[in-house]
Parts: C-alpha cells; sequence; structure tokens
C-alpha cells in the first residue's frame, strides 16, 4: 500500500479535473462544416463570355482609387506580359486588384480570357492565418481586411491558395497587404454590384446570391451541353469560394489549380490545434505524477547536501 | 358586264389580300435608324442602322426574339413562345433591365415562379446580341467601331490623352 499524502492527493485530483475540464469536446475536434453565410453574394464569371476588354480592371482601378497603371486599360499587348523567366502571367499586385489573363487552349479556337481577383471564400486561409485579425468575412460574403491593424507578415500571402493577396512592397514606412475586398465599403454593403461586374459589357460577370448564382450556372451547363465544362470552379474548392467560374475549356488550361482540396485550409490544422489545450494541461500532470510515484520513498540527493552543510556550519 | 364584274371582284380580291399580307409592316412603327443611347457614359450612343439590319437579317426575330410577332428561332424557347402574336412592346430595354444587379432585380430572382432568371441586362444583351452576329459575319467587333469612346471614356481607360507616358510603360519585367 502506497502512501500519498493528502496534499498530493488533492493537488493530482485537481490537476485532473482541469485536465479533463480543459479537453474539448468532441464536437469542436470535428473540422467544421461550415456552408458560409446563407445570405452571402457572390459572382458567376463565364469564362465564354469574357472578351478581355479589361474594362474591369478600369473599373477596379477608378472605384478603389489605385495609382495610375503603367499601361493603358485598353492596350492588349499586357497579355503578352511574362514574369519570373516566362513562368507565370501578371497577377494582382497592389496597383491592381483584379486582372484579366490570355490562355489559349486546344479546345478553343479563340483565346479564352480569365479575371483573376481575391475568390472572398468562405473559409478563407488569410484569414485563419492572420494573427492580429486583420482579416474578416462579412455577411454579405466579402472577405475584407483592414489594414490599421495590418503589421506586414504576409502570412496570408503564403496561406492563400490563390496567391491572390499582394504586398505594397513599394512603402518603405507603411507596407501592408492589398487584394479586392469585394467592393464592400462603397458599393456590396449597400446593396449594389461591384464596379467590375457593372461595367463588363458582355456580363460575363453575375452578381447576386451565392446560393442563387450556383442554380444559375448548374441551369447554364444544363441547358448548352458540350460549351461548358460540368464543374463549377469554387463550389467546393478550400470550402467553397464567393467567386464562381464556368469554362468552356479544362480549367487547367486556364491557369486554375484543379489540385485544391473541397475542404477549408484550415482543416488541415484544425485537428492538431485542438489537442494542444489538453496537452498542456495533461502532460504536466501526468509527469509529475509518473515521476513522484517513480522516486517515491527514495532518497533525494538534495536531503544529503543539506545535511554536509548542516555539518559544515556547526564545525 | 358579267365579265367586267368578275375582274373587278378579282382585282378588289388581290389588293386586299396584298394588304392583308403587308398588314405585320402596318402594324408596328419600323424605325430605319435607331438612336442607342440609354448607356451611354464612357462610350457615345449608337447610331444604329436598323434598315440595314433589316435586309441583312430578314428575319425580326433574330434579334427581337418572338416579340414581333415572327416565330422564335431558340427551340428552348419556343416551348413556350409558340404563338405568333406581336408582343406590346419590341424594343430592348422594356425587358432587358438598364440595372440588372440592383437590390430590387436581385430580390426579384429570388422569387420561385420566375422563370426567366438567368437573363442579360441591358448592355450584356445589346452586346451578345449583336457580337455573335458581327463575329460570323464579320462585322465590327472592335469596342471603338460601333460606339467612339467620350472624354470621360478615356480618362476611364487611361488612354487616349490620358495614357500614362511611355516611359513608364516600358519598365516592366521580362
Amino acid at each position: 500500500m502506497s502512501k500519498i499524502s493528502r496534499r498530493r492527493f488533492l493537488a493530482g485530483s485537481l490537476a485532473g479535473c482541469a485536465a479533463v475540464m480543459a479537453a474539448p469536446t468532441s464536437k469542436a475536434l470535428a473540422s467544421g462544416n461550415l456552408a458560409g453565410f446563407p445570405d452571402g453574394m457572390g459572382v458567376l464569371v463565364d469564362l465564354t463570355r469574357c472578351v478581355g476588354c479589361r474594362s474591369c480592371e478600369a473599373a477596379c482601378n477608378k472605384e478603389q482609387k489605385l495609382p495610375a497603371p503603367d499601361q493603358p486599360f485598353d492596350d492588349y499587348s499586357v497579355f503578352d506580359q511574362t514574369f519570373h523567366h516566362g513562368t507565370q502571367k501578371r497577377r494582382p499586385t497592389e496597383k491592381a486588384y483584379t486582372v484579366v489573363n490570355r490562355y489559349e487552349s486546344k479546345q478553343s479556337d479563340k483565346p479564352v480570357y480569365r479575371k483573376i481577383q481575391c475568390n472572398h471564400c468562405n473559409e478563407p486561409a488569410c484569414l485563419t492565418s492572420c494573427f492580429v485579425g486583420a482579416y474578416t468575412k462579412t455577411k454579405e460574403g466579402a472577405v475584407i481586411y483592414n489594414s490599421k491593424v495590418c503589421v506586414g507578415c504576409r502570412n496570408c500571402m503564403i496561406a492563400c491558395p490563390f496567391h491572390v493577396p499582394a504586398y505594397s512592397y513599394s512603402s518603405a514606412t507603411d507596407p501592408v497587404v492589398k487584394k479586392c475586398i469585394f467592393c464592400y465599403d462603397t458599393r456590396v454593403k449597400h446593396g449594389k454590384p461591384p464596379a467590375c461586374v457593372e461595367i463588363c459589357p458582355t456580363q460575363a460577370l453575375v452578381f447576386g446570391k451565392r446560393a442563387e448564382l450556383l442554380k444559375i450556372a448548374r441551369e447554364r451547363i444544363e441547358r448548352h451541353p458540350g460549351k461548358y465544362q460540368d464543374e463549377i470552379y469554387g463550389e467546393k474548392e478550400v470550402g467553397g469560394t464567393s467567386w464562381l467560374y464556368l469554362s468552356g475549356v479544362p480549367f487547367e488550361d486556364v491557369g486554375f489549380d484543379t489540385t485544391l482540396q473541397k475542404e477549408p485550409i484550415i482543416n488541415n490544422v484544425k485537428d492538431f490545434l485542438a489537442t494542444v489545450p489538453m496537452v498542456l494541461a495533461i502532460w504536466p500532470a501526468l509527469f509529475t505524477g509518473f515521476h513522484l510515484l517513480s522516486t517515491k520513498g527514495k532518497s533525494h540527493g538534495d536531503e544529503d547536501q543539506h545535511a554536509e552543510q548542516h555539518e559544515g556550519g556547526e564545525q | 358586264m358579267i365579265r367586267n364584274t368578275s375582274w373587278h371582284i378579282k382585282g378588289v380580291l388581290l389588293l386586299a389580300g396584298c394588304l392583308l399580307l403587308a398588314l405585320p409592316a402596318f402594324a408596328m412603327d419600323v424605325p430605319e435608324s435607331v438612336e442607342i443611347d440609354i448607356l451611354a457614359d464612357l462610350y457615345q450612343g449608337v447610331e444604329f442602322d436598323h434598315q440595314m439590319h433589316i435586309d441583312l437579317a430578314q428575319d425580326c426575330s433574330t434579334c427581337h426574339h418572338h416579340t414581333t410577332g415572327t416565330g422564335t428561332v431558340d427551340l428552348y424557347c419556343a416551348r413556350c413562345h409558340n404563338t405568333f402574336e406581336e408582343q406590346a412592346t419590341v424594343a430592348c430595354q422594356d425587358c432587358h433591365l438598364a440595372d440588372p444587379f440592383s437590390a430590387e432585380a436581385i430580390q426579384a430572382k429570388g422569387e420561385t415562379n420566375l422563370f426567366h432568371v438567368d437573363v442579360y441586362g441591358l448592355k450584356g444583351a445589346y452586346h451578345r446580341n449583336c457580337m455573335g452576329c458581327h463575329e460570323k459575319m464579320d462585322g465590327p467587333t472592335g469596342c471603338q467601331d460601333c460606339h467612339a469612346r467620350t472624354e470621360a471614356g478615356d480618362a476611364f481607360y487611361h488612354s487616349g490623352k490620358y495614357a500614362p507616358p511611355i516611359a513608364t510603360q516600358a519598365d516592366h519585367e521580362e
């Protein structure tokens, strides 16, 4: 029969209870199944309608008061621009929250154009990676950010699976992350469509409730068999995005990443992170318990030392 | 006398028949040219040569769907729109909204008994209806081929006299 002192018993019980309380319930451990805000807005981009006129870029530039572009917006030689030794086409920058690129596909005689901008995901990776909480997913669907809170760590740039957030490298004293905000402050919050959608002459962009857009997209695919790929890009990618795409050619041909997971990015770390509180609470108590049990009854080294000092002091 | 009467009757009947056939043309006021400028802002209005397009298209429903009383072209539409009735309105803007993404328009789309949900707005309808045929028939397809840009348009696109200086234009990574 091992004798445990009352103090030790109470301390052990308390530690055990604390560990059990701190352990997250199974509900929290399970990866969230967020379907997004039910009335969230979205935009359906129909790549068979886009003619590459770049009016959307011009409209964004004006609406968001961005600096003047390097080339006029009706200069189509920009479609030939490449970066990083020809491996990349244009991408959103601090001066251009949206860009249109041109792609060639074997399945189309005409070039295909794609508009790139923040996809305003349902469970944004940028938001979950930001440790200062600079990002907010609004109920209208827009993922906006507070540049005053941003510390410029650029974790969101790494986290975003679409490589959208841009950084104001040009500012030496106050660089922040910059991206499309769905014209939230000036338009969407007041029920108006974003500037790019409003200006599009061929109605390649349709603004509406995300749930409605999915229905419209499915109907378009059904009504024009053979015209569209049987897939809506953004329906499930990384948990669903607010900007949905329809294409006539395979999505890989138009620069989309079709290898993305269908779950939100945070699901990759949710399970691991959820065990941290439990570990921090249980392991110290557990290993202290092991240590005490294993050294019980044995003489501890410091007792002999004290005895020596005592003897030394007495002499 | 009887032979003369039958000739007259035949003549009158023939004339009446011709008039009946021409009735559709009298029923509506077919303009020769139309000024399309309801959305004019960055571009000037379009001087649309209606008569030329009538001669080219022959069939009104090519552009006006079924609203002019001629048959529908799209089999998908013909399931409902198969009566050869002229509609009260033929103009594009009476069905295609100038502001298709207003809060009211989006609200209306949510109503379940609305069939025409995926409808083009006015600007989209103009461009999609026209450009499809223009591409096939070698018509004008460039923006300024149909409507010249205004001053505001030049500023908007940072083009023309608002274009950035050539020095910055050349300044990009290869």
